[in-house]
């Protein structure tokens, strides 16, 4: 196998380049300072792709890779691919889900507690020596508040299950209901914002749910509510929550994902409410070796024609 | 019992305005006062006004006496420093009058101070150990201790959680680097280099992140040792098994009708640990029950969350351990001597520090303010307290 070739468009754990160098011809977009440069070379010759949350294949690049058979990707969302091209095309696609639900799961509700009891602000406030002239305020109890879950899928219901272990009460918006959930069920997502104290993004990001969370929404919430964003950046309009955040109108967020990451929004860094982390959810030594061996296992079952370990199609 | 003791520094000022604690908590009149109008006295004239002697005070009281100013006449014995006896003389109350007392761990109710109140029937305090009350002479003359803490076990637990969580995936290590590092691209590049750099940055996000701070390890799976099963400490696993956390304890004495298993010492409980978390309270047995050897057998991998007292670890041995990565992290909500904090903690960004603040959240303290006033509201107007001996 080691002629086929396989483009790497984003750097990604250290483990899962090594192995695809090993196994493949290995194209790393990277080292070419113009894609056009790299497909001018190589564009015959790659037959995967390997994409990640934040770089995947357009169309443009599909329709540049004549010989491109799958895409293979190192997340569990899919929204930097154009489906209906490889659709179209007969091209493969494959994710990562499962392996990452937990740890999803565990840094939502990390979020809700650090934002709600302020424990970064803790920290630093211990660390600054300002303990010594008085204590910290009070902060917001988590234990017993309604959670509102906004797509309850696997991580949606991950975190309902840890939420519960904290007596919260669980509520939720989906596409459609579930009839099998205990949970109970919003028709709309302001629905759901007005009747929970936080409210959790959990759902892919497709065309539905770009700006899920809009300026209604946010106000829904309101002045007491909290926003857990552990999706995408792009299912909130963030001008919207950032002016929500400044003046009040929202009590506070946690993000793990920005509409144009890296940047986020100056303005945040200056508020006590909000808990900003660098889109780190599947972040743990488990979860991205797992991830990484349904990449390689997904390629390997494509070119030895098996079937497939995790297909979306 | 000093240790027992929050060691609270109140910005407490006798006109009873609020302090910097409740910025956030509105000031709305008692509600069950109004209601019961026409037992109350709501004259102006302070002596006409129930007696209600102040020990402590509760950290609660500002909100408190805003609350309730109508109602009773405060006598603030925490801010005299002559003796009670002196005090009431000084403040024109016969000690004979006196039936009810609001207090909390920060001065005692001793048996001295009981007997000087003939009268006494009810001891209100807002926290929920005891250990600052003579219960022996309490029950001897037939005088109820009531408890109105708040929902403290599940705060206590919650903040628990927060830290472990906090320690193992960097979170507050990761907001302060997002805040500092954030929309700060080196403005001095040459434009080609910028790009690039953004490119990579664009892509990478996330593996910036691991390159600064190393992998985050699982929480599901992982053993926890709780140190002490009470109340805390199983609201500390119940919230760590719904994570698929596998938990074990240690404690005075094994619990019947618990399936966790149970470790007899605490050095064997951290040898099949991947977590300790410390729930129980400070006595002689359990003053650095968490030592050198304990610590070495948690091991390199290992995290210790402390929400007891600070007296429960060997602090110099425990920065030693983290200072040589003897084990992986930390989270404390209190030390040997607060509020002073060792200094080289600060420059690890495995521990995450608090200052002990894991039961003060604006809906306890809200809550714990309504049940001392309840408590005290039946007791006047019955005479008997309805709200139930506290059980530890």
């Amino acid at each position: 196998m080691g002629s086929i070739g396989v483009l790497l468009v984003t750097p990604v754990l250290p483990y899962l380049e090594q192995e695809l160098d090993k196994r493949y011809k290995l194209f790393r977009a990277w080292d070419y300072p113009e894609t056009a440069q790299l497909l001018a070379q190589h564009a015959t010759s790659i037959q995967a792709v390997v994409g990640n949350s934040g770089a995947g294949a357009d169309a443009e690049m599909i329709e540049a890779l004549p010989k491109l058979e799958i895409v293979s990707c190192f997340s569990v969302g899919v929204d930097k691919v154009d489906l209906e091209k490889c659709r179209e095309k007969g091209i493969r696609v494959t994710n990562t889900p499962h392996v990452l639900t937990d740890d999803v799961a565990d840094l939502a509700i990390g979020l809700m507690l650090t934002l709600l009891r302020r424990i970064c602000e803790c920290d630093r406030f211990v660390r600054s020596g300002k303990w010594k002239h008085g204590d910290y305020k009070l902060t917001t109890k988590f234990s017993g508040k309604t959670v509102g879950i906004l797509g309850l899928g696997r991580i949606g219901q991950a975190i309902a299950k840890r939420a519960e272990g904290f007596n919260c009460s669980i509520c939720y918006y989906s596409r459609t209901e579930k009839r099998n959930s205990k949970y109970k069920y919003y028709p709309s997502v302001v629905e759901l914002a007005s009747n929970c104290d936080v409210l959790v993004v959990a759902c892919p990001l497709t065309e539905e749910t770009h700006h899920i969370i809009n300026r209604e929404v946010i106000n829904a919430l309101g002045p007491k509510g909290f926003l857990i964003n552990i999706g995408r950046g792009k299912h909130v309009d963030e001008p919207e929550l950032v002016s929500a955040l400044v003046e009040g109108r929202l009590a506070g967020a946690g993000l793990d994902v920005f509409e144009n990451e890296p940047v986020v929004p100056e303005e945040l860094f200056g508020l006590e409410n909000v808990v900003i982390v660098p889109h780190i959810g599947s972040g743990t030594l488990e979860t991205r070796t797992a991830m990484a061996d349904l990449v390689l296992g997904n390629l390997e079952a494509h070119f030895l024609g098996k079937p497939l370990l995790t297909p979306l199609f | 019992m000093a240790e027992m003791c929050s060691a609270i520094d109140l910005d407490y000022n006798e006109t009873g305005s609020k302090n910097k604690y409740f910025d956030s908590l509105t000031v709305p009149l008692s509600t069950s006062s109004m209601a019961t109008g026409d037992q109350h006295n709501h004259k102006d004239n302070k002596e006409q006004l129930r007696p209600l002697l102040v020990f402590g005070p509760p950290t609660i009281f500002p909100v408190f006496e805003a609350q309730n100013f109508h109602n009773y006449r405060f006598l603030k014995a925490f801010s005299s420093q002559v003796p009670l006896r002196q005090f009431l003389t000084e403040q024109k109350v016969d000690p004979s009058s006196i039936q009810a007392i609001f207090c909390n761990p920060v001065q005692k109710v001793s048996a001295d101070v009981i007997r000087l109140l003939p009268s006494l029937r009810i001891i209100v305090t807002s926290s929920t150990g005891t250990d600052h009350i003579d219960l022996v002479e309490c029950s001897r003359h037939g005088i109820q201790v009531v408890s109105t803490a708040g929902d403290h076990a599940g705060d206590v637990a919650d903040m628990a959680v927060g830290l472990l969580l906090d320690v193992m995936w960097k979170i507050s290590a990761a907001d302060l680097h997002v805040r500092k590092w954030g929309p700060s691209m080196p403005l001095n590049l040459s434009f080609g280099s910028k790009v690039l750099l953004i490119l990579l940055l664009v892509q990478s996000m996330g593996a910036l992140y691991i390159a600064s701070f190393g992998f985050v390890f699982q929480l599901k799976g992982k053993r926890v040792g709780i140190v002490g099963l009470g109340k805390i400490g199983t609201a500390v696993a119940k919230r760590l098994e719904a994570f698929d956390c596998r938990i074990m304890y240690n404690s005075r004495n094994e619990k019947p009708f618990v399936s966790y298993p149970f470790y007899s010492n605490v050095v064997e409980l951290a040898g099949n640990s991947d977590v300790l978390v410390l729930c129980c309270s400070l006595n002689e047995q359990t003053r650095h029950i968490i030592n050198r050897e304990v610590m070495l057998g948690l091991g390199k991998d290992g995290v210790i969350i402390n929400v007891g007292r600070g007296a429960l670890i060997d602090e110099k041995e425990l920065v030693r351990c983290l200072m040589e990565a003897e084990i992986w992290g930390a989270g404390l909500d209190v030390f040997e001597n607060e509020p002073k904090v060792p200094n080289e903690l600060f420059a690890l960004d495995n521990v995450v520090l608090s200052p002990h603040a894991s039961s003060f959240t604006s809906d306890s303290f809200t809550e714990s303010c309504k049940r001392s006033a309840e408590a005290l509201e039946v007791f006047f107007s019955s005479n008997i307290s309805s709200t139930p001996l506290l059980d530890d």
